[in-house]
């Protein structure tokens, strides 16, 4: 790998690092705000969660 | 009035509510079956997720004849070397090798090739790919970790990128993670028989199944139901089997015999592509009318948007192969490379950092190794759910 792709490598990782903490955050919020959701509000998590992680992977195979 | 309760006193695991209200039969009917585990398989579980770090180890242990703060470079390409050929498949089942005598510990597979005939011999011939293998007058030599062609010298020729430019037969060989597959599809028929079994005798599971059965239970309710809707009992085979196979063998990955299926690409492929068939032969009407010509949007916006969601269908089963392959790998490298950090600080500090580390990297990857399968599952689901989806309400998008 050379300069470049680990320079990218890096910036994908910030970028997937605060999508992820940004999902986790607001769910934690709702589900503060909204116990009885929490079941529902996980699992919307987990989807959009792993739909950023998905794309994350594949940047970073390309890098 | 008592067959509803007795069955919902299985799902009761999960709802602390239902938890209190069947307490007196929860009690009776699981935790004093759980008790009766006996202490040596308990002993025998943690024992094995505490054993799950030192086998990684053992490749790498026989290299610390460097001397101190030498040459490092010279060890870190040796580690390197030791994860590549930990991720990868192999033709022998090696549990550890001794580097001093040259001794590999484990057991020879069949190797089954086609190359103008069938040829099926013991990998034992290839010696770990230090020796050419004859078979029917062909000769066969390893060249890392793929089968080539070659004469009877073994000799391998390059092109100028340094790759073998030798025949390479069609490959149908029993691996080590073939046989890892062939292991928990045995083992995931043994369980689940048991547990339809045991529902002749009454309503509730018995053995291994009462910890299975409200695994079975949330698929269906949480998983299925919610996202395919009214037509989710076609799909429940495929999701069950499909959960429980990605679970088992991402376990089996952590435990000491060092094989790593579902971070194989070749594995998240075939499933992936089962998932894909299967959304496609299922797709209705309206699914295929989402695709090509999206309602209720400009017809110039039809036009555009029809290539988008064309490449979407491709996409989505591309980005499930991409996400099991790459989390249960990374997983991988990441402890070794922890577990290596004891080769490079050669100190108590090095030493006590590296286990605690890997001590909580193995939890952490024994809740992916559930996460991972959970999410195939429900993204399969809910692909399923988009193929199959009526809409009485037209012109509601």
């Amino acid at each position: 790998m050379e300069i470049p792709g680990i320079v990218g490598g890096g910036l994908i990782v910030i970028g997937v690092g605060i999508g992820i903490g940004r999902i986790g955050g607001s769910a934690m919020d709702a589900i503060a705000r909204q116990p009885e959701a929490t079941g529902k509000i996980q699992t919307a998590m987990l989807i959009a969660a792993a739909l950023i992680e998905g794309i994350g992977f594949a940047a970073l195979f390309v890098s | 009035m008592t067959k509803p309760l007795e069955i919902k006193s299985g799902f009761a695991f999960f709802f602390l509510k239902e938890c209190r209200t069947f307490a007196p039969i929860f009690r009776d009917r699981y935790f004093l079956s759980f008790m009766h585990i006996n202490y040596f398989t308990k002993f025998l579980f943690i024992g094995l997720l505490f054993f799950s770090g030192t086998i990684f180890a053992q490749g790498v242990e026989h290299h610390i004849d460097v001397p101190e703060g030498a040459n490092n470079a010279g060890m870190e390409e040796e580690i390197d070397e030791d994860i590549e050929h930990h991720i990868q498949d192999s033709y022998s089942f090696t549990f550890f090798s001794d580097s001093e005598t040259g001794k590999h510990y484990g057991f020879p597979l069949p190797v089954i090739l086609w190359d103008d005939g069938l040829h099926v011999f013991s990998s034992s011939k290839f010696h770990h790919g230090e020796t050419v293998a004859e078979s029917n007058g062909n000769h066969y030599k390893l060249y890392h970790n793929k089968v080539y062609k070659t004469d009877a010298a073994g000799t391998i020729n390059y092109d100028e990128e340094h790759h073998p430019t030798n025949a390479k037969p069609l490959d149908f060989s029993i691996t080590k993670n073939v046989v890892m597959m062939f292991v928990t599809g045995l083992l995931m028929f043994l369980l689940f028989a048991g547990l339809a079994k045991s529902f002749k005798k009454g309503p509730i599971a018995t053995g291994a199944g009462r910890f299975f059965e409200p695994i079975v239970l949330y698929i269906r309710d949480d998983i299925a139901k919610p996202n395919i809707g009214p037509k989710y009992k076609k799909f429940m085979p495929y999701l069950l089997t499909v959960f429980f196979f990605i679970w088992f063998l991402n376990l089996f990955g952590l435990t000491p015999l060092g094989v790593n299926v579902t971070g194989n690409i070749a594995v998240t492929f075939a499933l992936a592509i089962i998932t894909f068939i299967i959304t496609q032969f299922s797709g209705n009407k309206n699914y295929w009318k989402h695709i090509f010509w999206m309602p209720g949007v400009p017809v110039p916006m039809k036009f555009i948007l029809a290539p988008i969601e064309l490449l979407g269908v491709f996409i989505k089963p591309f980005a499930l192969m991409i996400r099991l392959y790459a989390n249960i790998m990374a997983g991988h490298v990441v402890l070794m490379s922890i577990i290596a950090l004891v080769f490079f600080v050669q100190n108590w500090i090095g030493g006590g950092l590296s286990l605690v580390l890997a001590f909580f990297l193995s939890i952490i990857e024994l809740l992916v190794a559930a996460l991972q399968a959970y999410i195939f599952t429900l993204l399969s689901a809910l692909y399923f759910g988009f193929a199959v989806e009526e809409h009485d309400h037209e012109e509601a998008h």
